[in-house]
């Protein structure tokens, strides 16, 4: 696989290991730091496996004055630090550096309290997201983005990615959806951003550290809204033998003024791959699988399923099916969820990429994708947020073949700088971590990325915080990899992604 | 401004020291001549909201007004793209063709200022980030952002997000700038996420003025899968203080009675799923128990127009402030206000918009106090005249102040947009 540049490793903070160790010991327990080999090897990468490295040392503290204590030593010592979740980014945003402190958030897993007269949650950042809907669920309340791989990953890994998932377009992302944050600076400054009351006065911090991918604090405490479960939730399930013609559709419910709690599209290859692997019952001979729910009162749902359905069939779907309970709505979306997993079983790598579109742009940038896929040929198959935007084709290929590789990255990058010609970004919900890090430059340019780089450098003047992420380090548009799962052996393979 | 400045520059300057840069290059042109003669100035649009923040320590003032217009509509793809002092109204209007809007209802200030509409423009309005009634439902006006460009304070346009929703692409600039009141950046351009409107709307008025049970209404509104889009609770006013409009003018409707003080509530949606959702709502609220009426749509959008156009405050001399707290110590707030101010609650009971009459000045701080204490915050949205800033403007600690002179130094290092609007120094 691709070799990624990486910040030069500081030789006299290796050496100084063994001081570092004993120091960071003091500052929280000696059972809370690891630094022996295999102590260290289930930290080396997060969920883009494809690059490893091992950290200096792995450092748990348990609670937030540790936090502080820790960063304020590393400040003081220059050494890099890099935060840590629970590792299930796809970009590559927790990847250790050998001269870094890799510091793990797993011990702060405690709920710290539920509040549903503010209908909020105070939680610690390991908890994870599926986590705090379990809290609430008795009651009828939820935490709203769910990423799909929401079973593992952790709030402040939330926090820091800005992760959405499949009802982002009625419901929003993380930054819509939290109310306050505790963080600490490099420098070990504890600070509160927000709380349990609507939008802080002054500049909006929590909105600035939220999709900062760890490079401008470690959140410690995270304040969460939690909602009323909506009363009825139903779901369709509706094939079209043209792409044009589901992605008209798409359109066409949007401009009707549905606005859809979740919409998702597949494409041919991946109705047969995830209809082969989870048995959900799609129609196979569709060329476009759309998936629309909705939800809100009894009478309101019936409302917009049947203009759904009137728009649908003005467009030629070929079968349209909805669901007639809560069992069958959840099968509808089990094949969805078994996307990834479904590719890993029909070649021996995919690579996973992350690019939003408008809406509109749809049939445009599917047509390109399997241009594209005739032009490497390397088969690719394709899930689509609709509702959002948000696309992630899935390329096929063989890691062992050196020459597909190549080619796999390539068309990989080609896709991305097709999203950002159609109007779209590089990025939807993964990150920028290091994985996409040197196509920022199709985005931005020098001024943009300067004003971002001198954000960076008034919050962390040393550029200790987890360094050579999101950010070019070559300042040129290189082109690399992309989530490469080898063998199916993702690191964490029986997550549902989206 | 230096004459040398002056004689260089080719952008229209009146002749109350006040330039019009007309497009974006001459906006980056002109910061960058200030920034090199180290020359603050203050940002404008066209003026409507004036009266909020800090007056600025700088000679000159940079009006945006000139950059005005609708840049790109999608109705089907959700977003507007616009020149960044196009007039709030003309969005809405454009808008209102195609049955969509800004979600986040946003409030007509210029009522307050000289008593008519004059909302302003979409610059401006984003640099308060202050949505109105609809905002705990659908999120504020930052979360309608999906992306800016702008100039910051060496001259250099910027940009961050772009046109999709799903976007996380490098740091989320658009929410740092959103109540930024024009200190990081001069907007250029800004891109706005818009919905579908709802078919129609109906207002339940419940009548009561007991503390417990106005907050207990508001729990259970909050807490009803029925998304009720709008709660507020407006009581009588004082009997001996004297005010230029009175609640009573204000909100006259068929189905409203008078003289008594109210909670309303509004549910959107089409006709059969507002009655449906009403059904429930009456059982979730036991309204057998209450005296209550519901205001047809017709009343409905008057009601919130005029909750929105803050009209009971329409022209006065007073102090207006905006206090904001966790809606479980609105009913203590509530018993120290009831009956010494002239106040309204909106945003399901987390907003209080409340009077102080400029005799009156020093009950501000107790009144700050209690914010901060239920974990608030007070911001004093307009002064009267004569007030004598013994309480600043915007509330800030310590440690977030320092941050904020961090991130101010990281966009405009010379201090040149709009200095000291927010806070002293910054």
């Amino acid at each position: 696989m691709s070799e990624i540049a990486l910040p030069k490793i500081e030789k006299s903070i290796i050496d100084k290991k063994k001081e570092i160790v004993k120091k960071l010991s003091k500052l929280t327990n000696s059972d809370n730091v690891l630094s022996e080999a295999d102590e260290l090897r289930p930290y080396e990468t997060d969920a883009l496996s494809v690059y490893t490295q091992t950290p200096l040392a792995v450092v748990l503290p348990e609670n937030t004055e540790q936090v502080s204590e820790i960063l304020k030593y590393c400040h003081e010592e220059n050494i890099k630090v890099v935060p840590r979740g629970a590792g299930t980014g796809l970009s590559g945003g927790a990847l250790p550096l050998q001269d870094a402190i890799l510091l793990g958030l797993g011990k702060f897993n405690q709920i710290l309290e539920i509040d549903y007269h503010n209908k909020c949650v105070v939680t610690q950042p390991g908890v994870t997201n599926l986590g705090i809907t379990h809290a609430v669920q008795h009651k009828g309340f939820y935490y709203a983005p769910d990423p799909s791989s929401q079973l593992a990953c952790s709030i402040g890994g939330n926090v820091a990615e800005n992760s959405g998932g499949v009802h982002s377009l009625k419901y929003g992302t993380t930054t819509n959806n939290i109310l306050g944050v505790e963080m600490v600076m490099m420098d070990g400054t504890i600070c509160r951003l927000g709380g349990k009351s609507f939008d802080q006065e002054g500049y909006d911090l929590m909105g600035l550290i939220c999709g900062s991918e760890g490079l401008l604090g470690v959140v410690t405490e995270v304040t969460v809204k939690i909602l009323k479960k909506p009363e009825v939730v139903k779901a369709a399930l509706i094939g079209f033998s043209t792409i044009q013609e589901g992605g008209d559709s798409v359109s066409e419910i949007i401009s009707s003024g549905i606005v859809p709690a979740g919409m998702e599209i597949m494409d041919k290859a991946l109705i047969e791959a995830t209809d082969n692997f989870s048995k959900a019952g799609y129609p196979r001979d569709a060329e476009l699988l759309l998936i629309v729910e909705l939800d809100g009162t009894e009478s309101e749902v019936n409302e917009l399923i049947k203009k759904v359905e009137l728009i649908c069939k003005k467009n030629n779907c070929s079968s349209l099916k909805l669901s007639k309970n809560e069992n069958e709505r959840l099968s509808f979306w089990a094949g969805r969820k078994a996307a990834f997993p479904a590719c890993g079983a029909m070649a021996p790598d995919y690579y996973c990429m992350d690019g939003s579109i408008p809406r509109g742009k749809l049939t445009e940038a599917l047509l390109e994708i399997k241009r594209l896929s005739n032009k490497y040929n390397l088969p690719v198959a394709n899930c689509f947020h609709a509702g959002d935007g948000n696309l992630h084709p899935l390329i096929m290929f063989d890691g062992n073949d050196k020459d597909q590789l190549r080619k796999t990255e390539e068309f990989g990058s080609e896709i991305l700088k097709t999203c950002v010609k159609l109007g779209g970004v590089i990025t939807g919900e993964h990150g920028v971590g290091i994985e996409k890090r040197e196509l920022m430059c199709e985005m931005f340019n020098d001024d943009d990325i300067e004003q971002q780089l001198n954000i960076k450098k008034s919050l962390d003047e040393k550029n200790l915080l987890n360094p050579g992420k999101v950010y070019p380090i070559l300042r040129k548009c290189a082109e690399e990899g992309r989530v490469h799962v080898h063998k199916n052996k993702d690191k964490f393979p029986d997550l549902p992604r989206f | 401004m230096s004459t040398k400045i002056k004689i260089n520059s080719q952008i229209f300057q009146d002749s109350n020291n006040t330039y019009y840069p007309k497009n974006e290059q001459e906006v980056s042109e002109l910061i960058k001549q200030l920034y090199k003669s180290d020359s603050p100035t203050e940002i404008i649009g066209t003026n409507s909201k004036n009266y909020i923040g800090n007056k600025t320590q700088s000679a000159n003032t940079t009006s945006l007004s000139k950059l005005s217009g609708i840049i790109d509509y999608k109705p089907e793809e959700l977003y507007i793209k616009v020149k960044a002092c196009t007039p709030l109204e003309e969005i809405e209007k454009v808008l209102s063709k195609n049955n969509q809007e800004l979600a986040f209802e946003p409030i007509d200030f210029g009522f307050i200022k000289d008593g008519i509409s004059n909302k302003g423009t979409m610059a401006g309005y984003l640099c308060c980030n202050y949505a109105g009634s609809r905002r705990f439902k659908v999120g504020s006006v930052r979360d309608h952002v999906l992306g800016f460009k702008g100039v910051n304070g060496k001259g250099d346009i910027i940009k961050s997000g772009g046109t999709v929703v799903k976007n996380v692409t490098g740091y989320d600039l658009s929410k740092l700038i959103a109540g930024s009141f024009g200190t990081l950046v001069a907007l250029t351009e800004i891109t706005l996420k818009v919905l579908p409107k709802k078919d129609s709307s109906n207002t339940v008025a419940v009548y009561t003025d007991e503390a417990s049970k106005i907050f207990d209404l508001f729990n259970k509104l909050s807490s009803s899968s029925s998304e009720i889009s709008g709660a507020v609770y407006v009581p009588e006013e004082p009997k001996n203080e004297d005010f230029i409009k009175n609640k009573n003018d204000v909100f006259k409707f068929n189905d409203l009675k008078l003289n008594t003080s109210f909670l309303a509530f509004r549910v959107e949606g089409d006709k059969i799923s507002i009655e449906e959702k009403i059904k429930i709502l009456k059982k979730e609220l036991n309204l057998k128990d209450f005296d209550y009426s519901v205001l047809d749509i017709y009343q409905s959008e008057l009601f919130w127009k005029k909750v929105n156009n803050l009209e009971i405050f329409q022209k006065t001399k007073n102090n207006i402030l905006r206090l904001v707290i966790p809606p479980s110590h609105g009913a203590e707030l509530l018993k120290s206000l009831e009956k010494k101010y002239k106040y309204y609650v909106d945003w399901c009971g987390s907003l209080f918009w409340i009077e102080v009459q400029s005799k009156k000045e020093e009950k501000i701080k107790d009144l700050k106090k209690l914010a901060n204490d239920f974990g608030g915050y007070l911001t004093i949205v307009k002064t009267s005249s004569n007030y004598d800033y013994g309480e600043p403007i915007f509330t800030v600690d310590s440690i977030r102040l320092m941050i904020s002179e961090k991130i101010k130094k990281s966009f405009d290092p010379k201090r040149i947009l709009n200095p000291g609007k927010m806070y002293r120094g910054v």
